[in-house]
């Protein structure tokens, strides 16, 4: 019962942020599309249909019901269902079905009285803590974390104690202890959009914090405080009918907690009596449930479909499915393999999709080729979303669980990780080469580290379990990889956690950690886009000495010809899922056939110092750079 | 750690302290003329004066407050009104029989959850969809609303359990299993589907953070993977929901106890809530909150030992 009070204060924050993409003078028109996908969820129409029942029936009680509320008829107790008393008697003669509709009417009254006064007290105060943060806020924290570990059951026992028994007191006070739920949604929402470029423009353009809040902030935290409601409701409902139940309500009054506590009393007697009043609240508060699980479903299909209109733009050329010219990849690879085992990595006609709602399948990667070998860089250059990062988590096999191999294979070291047909990564295969052969060094260097090991931990272990070497030697070998990435003191370093260390050590560290078990080949996925750029050029040149000096083969993802210019041997440009351009650097810099190739190229050097700190370093290739911002048609 | 323990420790005294206040200050300036109340309808004033002076009722409300608290942290909570008998007393003979209930409900609650959770998270398919629609079944029935049920059917019709579970020391352990079966039932359902969902949610959203990919590209096995690592992470997470839930549960149980005629803090409760017995009605709150401090800094002293940010801030 109440320990489902605080579950819905959990589940608060995680709505917040479900709304976000709600906000803004579109609000109406996604509220009216939000509508219509909850009437056309079976679950939405359900909860719906049960409630606006119940609340008709309670709306309807003087009306419809045949006896008044206390009215007891002495001679007739317990008697069983006729058709004067349709649900029977209880054991003073009252007639179960008038109780239990006036008691509907009661139990939907305290539940709005106990929201009302939740909302009234924390949306304003959530408003003001998340919009103007400082003393108020820290203040209202204080007072929630105090209002949170007071269970809702006693402190209305103490409620009860010092006012007497009155239903609406006890809800009032509910109200108040629950009214946190609200205003930590309604803060960590106004946070999330506080510094939003819109709310930033209204500002500036003058209007009032009344009017911003009113406008702009108020419109994101609506559809969330509709679920909460829901939730609150249904607390609201189960804890004053606990209430009753116990025998501390007003006597005077029918109410569902008090003909389940005369039921219990007459349970050897007549135990239906039990039933009518436990069905009509798991009736009412599962309605809410299910309402508020509807709307939030509403809510969150709407993000998925947006997401996918977006992607559906990015990638609208690759959508066509094409099974023919799928079929016809896999029969040209057996031919082509022959002769290529040599290759470290050998990609053909991959292709990668996602399954969708409708059946079709997206794809993502589209019928690209290419090839890396030992002592090789490898660029794959592309804008966001043109797949890059796709294809090299399938050759990592690290794709997300939805992810389908839709056509082509790929071959490492002379086998195949994804045969052609194969329409899945084979785990079992990749699992033994990922780590040992093949490694990552990924994007972000802060959150691909384990906020609660150390470095040396996350460094050792992998040897431990790869090489199968002792922990002490694995701790040598660790020491030793961070003073070759450039790391002043290692021993410090080992023994920090990683929100001890900076960012460009943190990806030291994982350039470390990708070479840590020798690997043949790196895919590096935007190693640098995440750092400063004195630290980009460093790490690019540890990742060239390090290649150089193990001589293994890296594929480098980036969207920065720079990036490509300083450090790459080779260059392949994707647009949409598509490989549009493959050739070595200093022939794709100095003469791109493909516009688009041009066209990034352009993009990419204008407007920027010809000689950055990347570029400067990089001798011929960069020098072939700058040429060809000159002359880009050599 | 120790100075994180200590600040913790001092922010519940000082959470303790303004809970005190607030409940004294409550009871004792809304609930009328208490001596009245005790002595009954037919009392002259002159009684209801000396009543009111035997209770030290004529002194200011801070004055009081003050006299209450110097007793209570000597450990004397006053006596009952009604019954003389001191508060402490009385707490500390029912204090064991609540207690050992919401642990037991408690630690079954973690298990059951963490389980159910981290397999429907792992699995998904239909063991999820269980645990989701568990869930809305859960939330849309409540505990004491389940445990009249169990009551109903499982011990009065079927006969399987006794259907009161008062308990005499003498009894045996068996017959105290026995008897504490149906209402810690009653009292672990809501949190196991809750918590069961919230832990799902809590892993699912650590195995999709980009240090699990990284892991799995280091050649780290799925099961060290999820067991050393994504479950260390979403702990925290877990521990908050069963803390929530456990303050709940400080409540449920009150009514549990009354539908099972437990001897616990229920029926004191809900007995000295009725007659306006203020000092037990304090000493109830006192105890709760005390509870809840302590399970708070347990938690938080886990979560510090779980998360290295928490334990350096």
């Amino acid at each position: 019962m109440s320990d489902s009070v605080d579950s819905a204060a959990v589940s608060a924050d995680s709505m917040g942020l479900a709304a976000k993409p709600e906000s803004g003078q579109s609000g109406t028109v996604v509220r009216s599309t939000v509508m219509r996908r909850l009437l056309k969820n079976p679950m939405g129409i359900a909860s719906l249909v049960i409630l606006v029942t119940i609340a008709a029936l309670a709306i309807l009680a003087p009306l419809i019901a045949p006896f008044e509320e206390n009215f007891a008829n002495i001679s007739k107790t317990l008697a069983a269902p006729d058709s004067v008393n349709i649900m029977g008697t209880d054991s003073a003669g009252r007639d179960t079905w008038s109780r239990l509709l006036f008691g509907a009417q009661l139990t939907l009254l305290s539940a709005l009285l106990c929201a009302g006064v939740a909302i009234a007290i924390g949306l304003p105060a959530g408003l003001i803590a998340g919009y103007y943060a400082g003393k108020f806020e820290a203040v209202s924290n204080w007072v929630v974390s105090i209002l949170m570990s007071l269970p809702g059951l006693i402190v209305l026992l103490t409620i009860r104690a010092a006012f007497g028994p009155s239903v609406w007191i006890s809800m009032i006070a509910f109200g108040v202890l629950i009214s946190p739920s609200y205003f930590r949604l309604t803060r960590t929402a106004v946070q999330s959009v506080r510094n939003e470029l819109y709310v930033d423009a209204a500002r500036v353009s003058g209007l009032s914090d009344l009017s911003i809040i009113a406008r702009h902030i108020f419109s994101v935290v609506r559809a969330p405080i509709i679920i909460q409601t829901a939730a609150i409701a249904g607390v609201a409902i189960a804890i004053q009918s606990g209430l009753e139940f116990l025998g501390l309500g007003d006597p005077t009054k029918a109410t569902w907690g008090v003909m389940l506590s005369e039921g219990f009393k007459n349970v050897y007697l007549t135990p239906t009596l039990l039933l009518w009043p436990a069905l009509a609240m798991a009736l009412t508060i599962g309605g809410l449930v299910l309402l508020g699980n509807a709307i939030r479903d509403a809510l969150e299909d709407g993000e998925k479909i947006k997401h996918r209109k977006k992607r559906a733009l990015a990638t609208a050329e690759s959508t066509t499915p094409a099974p023919a010219k799928a079929r016809q990849s896999r029969k040209s690879v057996a031919a082509v393999d022959a002769g290529t085992e040599h290759h470290l990595v050998k990609v053909t006609n991959l292709g990668v999709g996602y399954p969708q709602a409708d059946g079709s399948i997206k794809k993502v990667v589209d019928d690209v080729s290419f090839h890396v070998d030992r002592g090789e860089i490898l660029g794959i250059v592309g804008e966001s979303g043109s797949g890059k990062s796709q294809t090299a988590f399938s050759i990592l096999g690290l794709l997300p669980d939805n992810a389908r191999i839709v056509g082509g294979s790929i071959q490492f070291d002379g086998n195949y990780t994804v045969a052609p047909g194969d329409d899945r990564v084979s785990q079992e295969r990749l699992s033994k080469l990922r780590g040992k052969r093949i490694s990552y060094i990924p994007q972000e260097p802060m959150s691909n580290l384990d906020p609660a090991f150390t470095i040396g931990y996350q460094l050792v272990t992998p040897m431990v379990r790869v090489l199968g070497v002792s922990k002490a030697e694995a701790r040598q070998r660790a020491l030793k990889l961070l003073t070759d990435v450039g790391i002043a003191n290692p021993e410090r370093t080992f023994n920090a956690y990683p929100h001890e260390v900076s960012g460009g050590m943190a990806q030291r560290v994982l350039i470390a950690g990708a070479i840590s078990c020798e690997p043949d080949l790196v895919i590096a996925d935007e190693p640098t886009t995440a750092l400063d750029v004195t630290v980009q050029a460093d790490v690019l040149d540890l990742l060239r000495e390090l290649q150089q000096r193990l001589n293994i083969g890296v594929i480098l993802v980036t969207h920065n010809f720079g990036v490509v210019a300083d450090l790459c041997d080779r260059v392949a440009v994707m647009q949409n899922g598509r490989l549009v351009e493959e050739g070595t650097v200093r022939e794709i810099l100095r003469n791109p056939k493909e516009p688009y190739t041009q066209t990034l190229l352009r993009s990419m050097l204008e407007g920027k110092t010809p000689m950055t700190m990347l570029v400067s370093k990089a001798g011929s290739a960069a020098q072939s750079g700058s040429a060809a911002q000159k002359e880009p048609v050599a | 750690m120790i100075k994180f323990i200590a600040k913790r420790l001092g922010s519940g005294l000082v959470v303790l302290f303004v809970v005190s206040v607030l409940t004294f200050t409550l009871l004792y300036t809304s609930s009328g003329s208490i001596a009245q109340n005790i002595l009954g309808d037919q009392a002259t004033p002159e009684q209801v004066v000396l009543k009111e002076q035997e209770l030290g009722l004529d002194q200011p409300l801070f004055v009081r407050y003050f006299a209450w608290l110097g007793d209570a942290l000597t450990g004397n909570l006053g006596a009952s009104w009604f019954t003389s008998e001191p508060v402490a007393n009385s707490l500390a003979t029912r204090i064991p029989v609540t207690m050992t209930m919401v642990f037991t409900a408690m630690i079954l609650i973690a298990i059951c959850a963490a389980l159910i959770g981290v397999a429907a998270a792992v699995k998904r398919g239909w063991v999820d969809r269980v645990v989701q629609i568990g869930a809305i079944v859960g939330d849309s029935i409540p505990g004491y609303v389940i445990g009249v049920f169990l009551v109903t059917i499982l011990a009065i019709q079927l006969g399987f359990f006794p259907a009161t579970s008062t308990i005499s020391p003498e009894a045996g352990p068996e017959a105290w299993v026995y008897s504490m079966t149906l209402p810690v039932i009653a009292l672990l359902i809501n949190g196991v589907t809750g918590g069961a969902q919230q832990i799902r949610s809590a892993v699912i959203k650590q195995l999709e953070r980009d240090y699990v990919r990284t892991l799995r590209s280091r050649g780290i096995g799925e099961r060290e993977i999820l067991f050393k690592h994504v479950l260390r992470s979403a702990a925290p997470a877990g521990l908050t929901v069963l803390s929530l839930q456990l303050i709940g549960m400080l409540g449920g149980v009150v009514i549990i106890e009354q539908i099972f005629a437990l001897p616990g803090m229920g029926p004191l409760a809900v007995a000295a809530t009725t007659q306006t017995d203020l000092p037990v009605v304090m000493g109830v709150v006192m105890y709760t909150v005390v509870v809840v401090i302590v399970v708070n800094l347990l938690v938080d002293i886990l979560n510090g030992w779980l998360n290295p940010k928490v334990r350096v801030s």
